[in-house]
Order: C-alpha cells, then sequence, then structure tokens
C-alpha cells in the first residue's frame, strides 16, 4: 500500500487483560463488560489527545462481541465512551483476531483519504463470560465453518497442534518442544514487567518447565500443552491515528508519536487448508509486502509484535520472517535470539501468551506496545532502541494465516 | 451377562439420599458412555432412581443435570469422536447439550418398588438400617425374575448377614462410597464370604470405569472408613469429657477440636467432622457396631444426650450444614453447643480461651492445606510432630496421645483382619478422609 500522506499513531493505551492468572480475577464474580473496557481504553487515548472534539471519526475492532456478549453494532457504542463522539462517523471491523489490525488500517484509510485528521481507534474483546470450551465455539467461527464438526473441541488449539505435529516432525519432537517451552519462558519473562499483563503476577520459579511439560491428547490436544496457548482474555486497547495536522490539532509532539512507514494486509482462502503445515506462508507474504512499502530490510528493525496465539506460531513467524531458514526456528527461539536481549527482541510486553489475547483488541494492543517501545514509554518493559536499527513492526492475524495485517513504524521526527 | 448388559437395567435405592443421588448420577453417565459405544446402539439402557417420594426425587434431576454439565464440559473431547457420527450436532455446546439429554434419559424416577423387578442391577444407599435393607432386598428377589446383583452402599452393617438374611446366595457386595460419592475418590469394597468372584470382578470393573481408589475390606463392621473413624471419634469425645471437668464442657470441645484439626493436620476437627456425618448416623453406626466388638464399648453417652436434645448435625438437602455440636455461617463454625444451658454460645471468646490453654503451636507446625500440595510434606510434619513430643504445653500433650490412638487403632483394624494390611488403611483415612497423612505413621512413636 502506498502512503500518500504522512500517519502517525500516538496517545495508546491498554487496559489489564483479564482472565486466569491476574490476581484481580474470579470466574465465580462478577466482572466488567463490554462497556468498561471501551470506556477506559477509549477514554485513556482521548485525555491524552485533548478530547473527543478533536476526533473525526472512531474506529473499533472486534471479532465475536455478537456471541461472546450478544451485542454487536459497537461502532454506535463510542458516545458512550465520549459524547463528544455522537454524531460523528463510527464503524467496527472483523477480521477475526486480526480485527484489531483492520481497524487500524480503516483509521489509517480515513485519514489517508482525507476524510478525517484524527481516528480513535479501538479493539475490544470480552471473552470470559462464557467457559473456555464454549468459547472454543464462539473463537472457532475464525475458520470455515464447514471443517467445525471434523476439528477438535479447542478447534484453533487443534489447529496449530497440527502445525506443531508437522513441525517436531521436521526438526525433531525434543527440539521442538524446547523451542516452544523457551517461547513460552520470553513471553513470561516480559508479561512479567508489564503491569497491564495478564501473567504480570505469574510468580511461577521455573517457567521452562512448564512449557515443557507433555502434551495430552485425551484432555487436550496431541502437540500442544496449554502453555502453549494464549489464555481467554478481556481487555481493550487504544490509539489514535493521526495526519501533521491532526498532531497539531491535539498538540502532540512529534517525538511522542510513531509514524506508519509501511503496511500490508493479505487474505487466504479462508476455505483451503495450509499446504505445508510447517510454514505460515501468508504471514511470509505480508512481512514481504510491508516491509517493500516500508523500503526497509528486517535487519532495520528493533523490534516486533508477532501473533503468537500458540508458541508454535512464534517459532513459525521467526522462518516466514526469514530471520531462521525454514527448519532452524526453533534453533533461532533457544538460541535466545527473539527474548528481550537477543538479536530481535519480540513481543516485549508478553506477546499474546504473556500479555493476553483479548482478539478483537489485539491488533491495536500491539500497535500501542510498539508506540511505547519505540518513544521511550514501556517503563520496566523498555528495550534499547539502537538509532541504526530504529523501526518496529506489528504482525496480526487472524484465523491460521488467513487474515494478516502487518505495520511498520518508526519514531516520528 | 457382560459388564455392559449387566448395566443396561439398574435400580438405585435412595436415589434422592445424599449417597443415592451421587451413586444414581456416576451411574448414569457411566451407562450413557456404555450405551453410546458404536456396539449398544440401539440397545435400550434404563436407570431407576427409587425414593420414598416424588417430592425427594423432584431436586434430583436438577442436580444430575447440572453434574453431568460439568462432567460433559471436562471431557468434551472424548464426547466429540463418541457424536461423531452425528452430522447435526457441531459445536461443543451442542455436543454437550445433547450428551446431558442422553443422561437424563436414562432416568426413571420412580417411588413404586415394582421398577426394580426389571433389573439387573440394585444399588442400594437407604438407612444404616439392616433389617430394611433385607425386606428391599428380599422384595426385589422375590418379583425379580432376571436373580439381579445387589451392591449396598452400606458403611458398616456385615454384608453377610444381609445375604444370609435375604437368602442372595452370594450376589451382593459391599460398595461403600464417601461423600459426596460424585467427588470422593474412595470406594470400600466388601466381599462377603460367600459373594460371588463374578460379582466382584464386575464392582472392580464398575469402580475402575468410575476411576476410582479401591480398598478392600474385610467383611468386619465398620470396615476400614468407620472402623477408624468411630474409634477416633471416641477418643476425642473421652478427652472432652475429661478436659470438661478444668474447663467446662463447652470449651473442651473448643480445645479438642482444635487438636484434631490444627495439631493433627486435618481438614477439620472431629467435632466438626461429626457434625459433617451427623450425630445420628454416628450413634446409628456405632450401634451397629458395638455387638461386634465385645471387647469395646463403641457408645458416647454424649451422642445419646444431644440427640435426645434435638441436635443432630448432618446436612440439608441443600448442602449446607444443620446445627450440631457447632453452629455454621458460610461454612465456618460461628458457635458453639453448650449442654448444660442447652444453648449455643459464640466461638471467639471461647477460641481464645482454648488457644490460651492449649499453648503456643510451634514455629514448624505445617496448616493441612499447605501440607496436602507440599511434596516434601513427610519431612515438615515429622520436624512438627518432633517439636510437639519435646513441648510441655497441654495441646502439644494432646496431639501426642491422640496421634498415638490413632496409630494403636489403625493397627488394631490390621491385627484384627480388617483391613489386609496398613498401606490400605492409610489410604482410606488419606483418600476418604482426605487427612495429610496415614494414621499407621512413625510420628508418633
Amino acid at each position: 500500500m502506498k502512503l500518500r500522506r504522512k500517519i502517525y499513531l500516538a496517545a495508546g493505551y491498554n487496559t489489564i487483560s483479564l482472565g486466569t492468572g491476574r490476581k484481580e480475577f474470579n470466574p465465580k464474580k462478577d466482572r466488567p463488560g463490554l462497556e468498561h473496557y471501551m470506556k477506559e481504553a477509549g477514554q485513556g487515548t482521548l485525555q491524552q489527545i485533548g478530547g473527543a472534539e478533536h476526533v473525526d471519526e472512531s474506529s473499533v475492532g472486534n471479532f465475536m462481541a455478537s456471541r461472546f456478549n450478544k451485542q454487536a453494532h459497537l461502532g454506535a457504542m463510542m458516545p458512550m465512551v465520549d459524547a463528544g463522539l455522537m454524531y460523528k462517523p463510527a464503524y467496527r471491523s472483523e477480521g477475526a483476531c486480526a480485527s484489531g489490525g483492520l481497524a487500524l488500517l480503516a483509521g489509517i484509510r480515513s485519514v489517508l483519504g482525507e476524510s478525517a485528521e484524527v481516528v480513535l481507534a479501538l479493539g475490544v474483546e470480552v471473552q470470559n463470560t462464557v467457559k473456555a470450551i464454549y468459547g472454543a465455539d464462539v473463537l472457532a467461527g475464525a475458520g470455515w465453518y464447514q471443517k467445525r464438526k471434523a476439528g477438535h473441541a479447542y478447534f484453533f488449539p487443534g489447529q496449530f497442534s497440527d502445525r506443531a505435529g508437522a513441525y517436531a516432525q521436521k526438526v525433531g519432537e525434543e527440539k521442538s518442544r524446547l523451542a516452544l517451552a523457551t517461547w513460552f519462558k520470553n513471553a513470561i519473562d516480559n508479561a512479567r514487567l508489564c503491569d497491564t499483563a495478564q501473567e504480570y503476577h505469574n510468580a511461577h520459579p521455573d517457567p521452562l518447565a512448564l512449557g515443557l511439560s507433555k502434551p495430552n491428547g485425551k484432555v487436550f490436544t496431541d502437540h500442544l500443552n496449554v502453555f502453549d496457548c494464549s489464555k481467554v482474555s478481556d481487555g481493550a486497547s487504544a490509539i489514535a491515528i493521526l495526519s501533521e495536522e491532526g498532531l497539531k490539532r491535539c498538540g502532540i509532539d512529534k517525538k511522542d508519536a510513531i509514524e506508519v512507514v509501511g503496511l500490508a494486509n493479505t487474505v487466504a482462502d479462508l476455505t483451503q487448508d495450509p499446504a505445508d503445515l510447517t510454514r505460515l506462508d501468508n504471514i511470509e507474504t505480508a512481512i514481504r509486502e510491508a516491509l517493500k512499502s516500508a523500503g526497509i530490510t528486517k535487519e532495520q528493525l528493533a523490534t516486533v509484535e508477532v501473533h503468537d496465539c500458540f508458541t508454535i506460531a512464534g517459532v513459525l513467524t521467526t522462518e516466514a520472517f526469514g530471520f531462521a531458514e525454514p527448519g532452524k526456528g526453533a534453533d533461532f527461539v533457544i538460541e535466545g535470539n527473539t527474548s528481550r536481549t537477543g538479536k530481535i527482541p519480540m513481543n516485549t510486553t508478553g506477546g499474546l501468551i504473556g500479555w493476553g489475547h483479548p482478539t478483537g483488541a489485539t491488533g491495536v494492543h500491539q500497535a500501542v506496545t510498539i508506540w511505547e517501545q519505540l518513544t521511550g514509554r514501556a517503563g520496566a518493559a523498555q528495550i534499547t532502541i539502537h538509532p541504526d536499527r530504529p523501526y518496529g513492526m506489528t504482525i496480526n492475524m487472524g484465523g491460521d494465516d488467513k487474515t494478516i495485517v502487518a505495520i511498520v513504524y518508526k519514531r516520528a521526527e | 451377562m457382560n459388564y455392559s448388559e449387566r448395566l443396561q437395567n439398574v435400580s438405585v435405592l435412595g436415589a434422592a439420599g445424599k449417597m443415592g443421588s451421587g451413586i444414581l448420577l456416576l451411574t448414569a453417565l457411566e451407562m450413557a458412555d456404555l450405551s453410546l459405544k458404536p456396539e449398544n446402539k440401539g440397545k435400550k439402557f434404563v436407570l431407576n432412581a427409587i425414593d420414598l417420594s416424588y417430592d425427594h426425587l423432584m431436586g434430583l434431576l436438577d442436580y444430575v443435570r447440572t453434574q453431568t454439565l460439568k462432567a460433559a464440559e471436562k471431557k468434551t473431547v472424548q464426547l466429540r469422536a463418541l457424536y461423531a457420527d452425528r452430522a447435526d450436532l457441531i459445536e461443543n455446546g451442542e455436543i454437550i447439550e445433547e450428551y446431558v439429554l442422553h443422561v437424563l434419559r436414562l432416568i426413571r424416577p420412580a417411588t413404586d418398588m415394582k421398577a426394580t423387578y426389571e433389573s439387573h442391577l440394585i444399588f442400594e444407599a437407604v438407612n444404616e438400617n439392616k433389617a430394611l435393607k433385607v425386606k428391599l432386598f428380599t422384595e426385589i428377589d422375590a418379583n425379580n425374575p432376571h436373580t439381579p446383583w445387589f451392591l449396598t452402599n452400606t458403611s458398616s452393617v456385615p454384608i453377610h448377614e444381609i445375604d444370609e438374611e435375604a437368602k442372595l446366595g452370594g450376589r451382593i457386595l459391599g460398595f461403600h462410597f464417601y461423600n459426596p460419592p460424585a467427588i470422593q475418590k474412595l470406594v470400600e469394597m466388601i466381599p462377603a464370604k460367600g459373594t460371588l468372584p463374578e460379582v466382584t470382578e464386575f464392582s472392580a470393573a464398575y469402580a475402575k470405569n468410575l476411576r476410582k481408589i479401591v480398598v478392600q475390606s474385610n467383611d468386619f463392621a465398620g470396615f476400614i472408613g468407620n472402623g477408624h473413624f468411630m474409634r477416633d471419634a471416641l477418643h476425642g469425645i473421652q478427652k472432652v469429657e475429661e478436659l470438661a471437668k478444668t474447663y467446662g464442657f463447652v470449651q473442651a470441645v473448643v480445645m479438642v477440636n482444635k487438636v484434631a484439626q490444627d495439631y493433627l493436620v486435618r481438614p477439620m476437627g472431629i467435632f466438626q467432622l461429626i457434625d459433617y456425618v451427623g450425630i445420628d448416623v454416628m450413634q446409628f453406626i456405632m450401634k451397629v457396631m458395638n455387638p461386634y466388638n465385645p471387647s469395646e464399648n463403641l457408645h458416647a453417652s454424649l451422642l445419646d444426650a444431644l440427640m435426645d436434645l434435638g441436635v443432630k448435625g448432618g446436612q440439608n438437602n441443600d448442602g449446607s450444614q444443620k446445627d450440631g455440636f457447632f453452629q455454621y455461617e458460610k461454612g465456618r463454625i460461628k458457635s458453639v453447643y453448650n449442654l448444660d444451658t442447652k444453648s449455643y454460645e459464640a466461638i471467639d471468646t471461647l477460641q481464645a480461651a482454648a488457644d490460651a490453654a492449649l499453648g503456643q503451636l510451634p514455629a514448624t507446625a505445617i496448616a493441612w492445606k499447605n501440607a496436602i500440595k507440599d511434596s516434601s510434606k513427610d519431612a515438615k510434619l515429622a520436624a512438627f510432630f518432633q517439636s510437639l513430643k519435646s513441648m510441655n504445653e497441654l495441646g502439644a500433650k494432646l496431639a501426642i496421645e491422640y496421634g498415638k490412638k490413632s496409630l494403636a487403632i489403625g493397627e488394631k483394624l490390621v491385627a484384627d483382619g480388617v483391613a489386609f494390611n496398613a498401606q490400605d488403611v492409610n489410604t482410606v483415612m488419606m483418600t476418604g478422609f482426605f487427612h495429610a497423612y496415614g494414621p499407621v505413621n512413625e510420628f508418633f512413636n
């Protein structure tokens, strides 16, 4: 995609990712609903940009509130976030777990098309309304419905378990398991540095050992254990998408913003199975297109937020990037290259495994994390950004490698 | 008749009771899973839930529905495989709902014994009353053309006596669940001397499919569980009677209860456990056991006195605790029954006085809830009990005495041939009573 105007992101805000693992979480007690999360995240961003009167349009990312919360039509909930959004444009984008990325993209298009100078992008999902076994039905909507009957009770864990099984065959069971466990450990290490993360309170003495637990297909899946899976999360994230004029209107200094320098949105046929279970072809395409659109190479990236809904997706993404040869992603991860002190730090606040995965919010959350890292706002989770590698990138995936939104950023100048 | 055929028509007697409802649930789940196997397609499975009145049976189906739903949610992976040929059932929610309906469809609530006349297997969970059990079994056996087998959930009545008096010719076995049957892992299996081997074989398979831990006990009144528990409780009662002379009855109850819970590292104090089981049930079981143990007096006047005053303990139908030695609020002890004033006294001040009389717990003390999940539990318990042995405080002395008594009871069960070995005694107390360690141990020597 060609960027005919400069596009900036600023004023990010994350609610906590609520679910098992957070001390506040009690499955037997009432919890905040969609309205709470939308208000907290939306208002969190509005406060940083001088209020709703500066906003031209709202773009909401959400996957399945229509089932989790029996609530569709989320665009029209934005005036509830702030009365200043009344009678302004708002809509919801849906692309499964890439809904947040699509919401960003829709907002970016509005600014590019000069129909808006400031867009409030907000992603939200509240999934703890049902037990995980029923949530699996809801999330299975990200796959082709004709495949649901033959699928696993935990549909997506089942899909990615098949990928993990194929990958284990390719690189060896032991190495594959160690790579997945290492990915999990990194996620927990990073989440412990971010107070909104679902695993922030995780105090287990040996996450690697947990990650090494042998999968049990009788009660879960054949090739993934529960630690390989992102948890059920409630949460929202918001960020402002602005033009140059929008920055001025909101009184935001460029150093407090990041610039969108490249992006790609690719889809693959939902009705088709992956050609090769050990490859994420669509992610590979989107990465290539996004880097090309930004005119940079992967070596110029300081950090990446990848879509590790499952540890295996994280490992395979290192190969889709080309950081490792096909079949060598396991070694790449085991050697520590993706840890926060590694060659290319990935998911520095925990990613989907560690920070949480409120599905429709995740794409926006990834952008907020990159904004925090590139503008020096990541607190305890802050990594060093080298001047010769100033770029950050997000890869947001819907379904099993079906809808991808990849965006490249750098700190605004 | 194979295992599956045996379970095609089953009756549970006393199905609405706290034990019967659990047995009904577990049997319904097992029958449902059998009926869903390809080789059993088209075969009819019937589970008669028999109780005295429809009022009692009304809540039963709700209980089964709630519990089956939980069970189905846990085994959805297997259920998807069982319903693989049902094109109309696609989502987990649809499959779970169908399974719950399937289980409920097996159950026929009835107040009429006639329903049992077609059954191949009778599960009995009525009162601990031998005459009643014999009467029911005799009636069923006279009218049922299928020579049914009988599993009794008695926790104390010798099985061979029921066998002989009801003339069952060995078609009976003691199958003693612990309360609540759906959750407690332990089953005491008690073959009588005449029990047919095929009945024992079937029961072992049934217990295994229910994923129960089975301990075989000899057919001696009270078996292992109550054999220990009744004597253990009598020790507690005896200590209360002694301490009452110095500290008064209510404080003595609080003291002994605390010793059993905090000093012996048990999930609850002995008087809370008596309340849980029911003072009436305790009295009944002791009455059953006493004649078989001529060298002991398994009887407590204190329990008789409480029963005369209408203080019975036990649980309400909704699982809440009735007033007994204690009154409870949200599961916590609120007040203590004073036998002299015939009223309850708030526990707060009594507890403080009891704590002062017992003395400080040593620093090595470990709480039950921590002990059960601690991988180095045995070492920590050993250190704790070692410190108790070296202390002069009353609490420590009472605890060591209690621990030794519990050990002696366990050893006696083995010596008398009730239990086959000490490990069985320990398994029963650790799984059936959730003790953190078995009574037969080296801690108190």
